[in-house]
């Protein structure tokens, strides 16, 4: 089944690729010390690398929202409350015990439903509500001069730092899970090679 | 961009700065008189202060029987309420230069009189002992401006007697200390008509030179050149050694880590009354923000275990996912 149209595979190979730059990067910032400063790329090499891969990575989002609005793809991400909860829980339990029993997928991917409901929830939470909030503040931290000084008398750039470095890490987390769940396909490569080549194989076909 | 940041920010900086070195001048100086101080030599110091405190004077010429009024050369200017708020607001004016002064018009051999220095009043006193006026001098000895000496460097290049007044050690706004110190520096290094007064070399471009640094305004307005270009010296207040340019602090870890070096110069005299509220360096961040030095305690433990206990779920459901398997095949 073609399910990743040329667009979103281009969009989601950028956005891995920039994302990882940013992760190492953004590590090597935060904890390289004077002892470890060769460490990894350094802090001046992951200055400039960060702020480049951020631009571009900021562009892609851009990229990935207008195509969410201009095509299908949008309804993808659209989350409906009929069950909403009950079909969280029924997909984590399929994830804890029901794969292992050797029960089937209990939401199968189809056309209509590219995303099961756990899949849909984080993946919503990670690309509209941490993505911008990620943007946002690294925006503020890479042109300090516009970030607001002080907020109720804390340094703006404090909280938009603390902000920047835990939607990076709820995403990095997010990233770690992801890529975990993909081995979860038919074979552990299947899912992988999907979103490489468009085409989805389920336990189905 | 940057580019214009960094410019604006220079000019602040110079704009922000008051009473660094002889040309240095704040707007809050200028012209009025603000002074709270009261000398006990006011009076004494007024006669001075008649044709100095300003930019025109006027004076009685005899042999023509006229009243002339005449341009103070700049470098003679000492603005009144810039000296009652200096170091030295105590001193009458003759305390330091010749009673012949009081002379008008002065003496011309008065000009090759020989100025103190520092270490004259300073050195070998056990009221100055705390601020190791010596080792500041053997500092000095030491560093790059030493070599100008003979072309005419002396500490009131940078500390001019009548106007320096100690900053960082008192400051409660670190912004504009910094940006006071500063311009002690850029008087000379960004002024290239006194920049010549003691060296042939070519003029140098502040923002040019430092185009590496990234977020360059952010940085000349948060530390003080000294803080790369000086060897620090926990001994002495602020450290005097400046460095050649080659030997001038590059590597951003050098501040921007755990074990930041600005805790022992910007913050050395803050980091005393250290903050507990699980910052690193914490005291930076009443002024500042410097990524990697101000790393939470806190949020490191936390992000440590969601990412362990992450981990552990993974290898948990990848073991039974294992196990499962081999069941499937034997079956």
């Amino acid at each position: 089944m073609y399910l990743y149209p040329k667009w979103i595979r281009l969009w989601h190979l950028i956005n891995a690729a920039m994302f990882l730059i940013l992760i190492v990067t953004g590590l090597s910032m935060q904890y390289t010390d004077k002892e470890n400063a060769s460490y990894v790329v350094g802090f001046a090499k992951a200055v400039r690398l960060h702020n480049f891969a951020a631009i571009i990575l900021i562009l892609n989002y851009i990229l990935f929202v207008t195509g969410n609005l201009l095509t299908n793809n949008g309804r993808y991400y659209r989350i409906g409350r009929k069950n909403f909860i009950s079909n969280l829980k029924k997909q984590f339990v399929y994830y804890s015990i029901g794969m292992f029993k050797g029960e089937k997928h209990p939401f199968p991917v189809s056309e209509e439903r590219k995303f099961n409901p756990l899949q849909k929830i984080t993946y919503v939470l990670a690309m509209y509500v941490a993505f911008p909030l990620l943007i946002i503040s690294g925006i503020g931290l890479l042109l300090p001069e516009i970030t607001i000084t002080t907020v109720f008398g804390i340094s703006g750039l404090i909280l938009t730092d603390i902000l920047h470095i835990t939607m990076g890490f709820c995403l990095t987390i997010f990233m770690i899970i992801h890529i975990y769940t993909c081995t979860l396909g038919s074979k552990p490569t299947s899912l992988f090679r999907g979103i490489i080549t468009g085409y989805h194989v389920s336990d189905e076909d | 961009m940057f580019r214009i940041f960094s410019l604006v920010s220079l000019l602040t900086l110079l704009s922000l700065s008051s009473a660094g070195s002889s040309t240095v001048k704040s707007e809050n100086f200028v012209g009025k008189d603000t002074a709270t101080f009261v000398s006990s030599f006011e009076a004494d110091n007024n006669r001075c202060f008649k044709c100095h405190g300003q930019e025109k004077y006027q004076y009685a010429n005899a042999t023509l029987g006229t009243q002339v009024t005449d341009m103070m050369c700049v470098e003679r200017i000492i603005h009144k309420n810039e000296f009652y708020s200096s170091n030295h607001k105590s001193f009458s004016c003759t305390d330091c230069h010749s009673e012949e002064y009081t002379k008008f018009p002065h003496p011309g051999q008065l000009r090759m009189e020989q100025m103190y220095t520092c270490l004259d009043c300073h050195g070998g006193d056990v009221k100055f002992a705390k601020y190791h006026f010596e080792e500041i001098d053997s500092e000095y000895r030491k560093s790059i401006h030493f070599k100008m000496e003979n072309e005419g460097f002396t500490c009131w290049k940078c500390h001019n007697p009548h106007t320096y007044k100690i900053s960082v050690r008192t400051a409660t706004n670190l912004k504009e200390t910094i940006a006071y110190d500063n311009a002690i520096c850029l008087n000379c290094h960004s002024d290239y008509s006194r920049f010549q007064l003691l060296t042939d070399r070519a003029e140098i471009n502040i923002i040019k030179e430092h185009d590496w640094l990234p977020n360059q305004a952010s940085h000349f307005a948060s530390v003080r050149c000294i803080e790369c270009h000086t060897k620090i010296n926990n001994n002495i207040p602020v450290s005097h050694l400046i460095l050649p340019k080659e030997q001038a602090v590059r590597r951003c870890n050098e501040c921007h880590s755990q074990n930041s070096i600005l805790m022992a110069s910007l913050y050395k005299f803050e980091s005393k009354a250290q903050r507990h509220d699980g910052f690193f360096n914490g005291i930076i961040l009443n002024s500042s923000y410097v990524i990697g030095a101000n790393r939470n305690e806190y949020l490191n433990y936390i992000s440590l275990v969601i990412f362990f206990v992450v981990m552990l779920v993974i290898i948990v459901h990848i073991a039974f996912r294992l196990k499962n398997r081999s069941k499937n095949i034997k079956e």
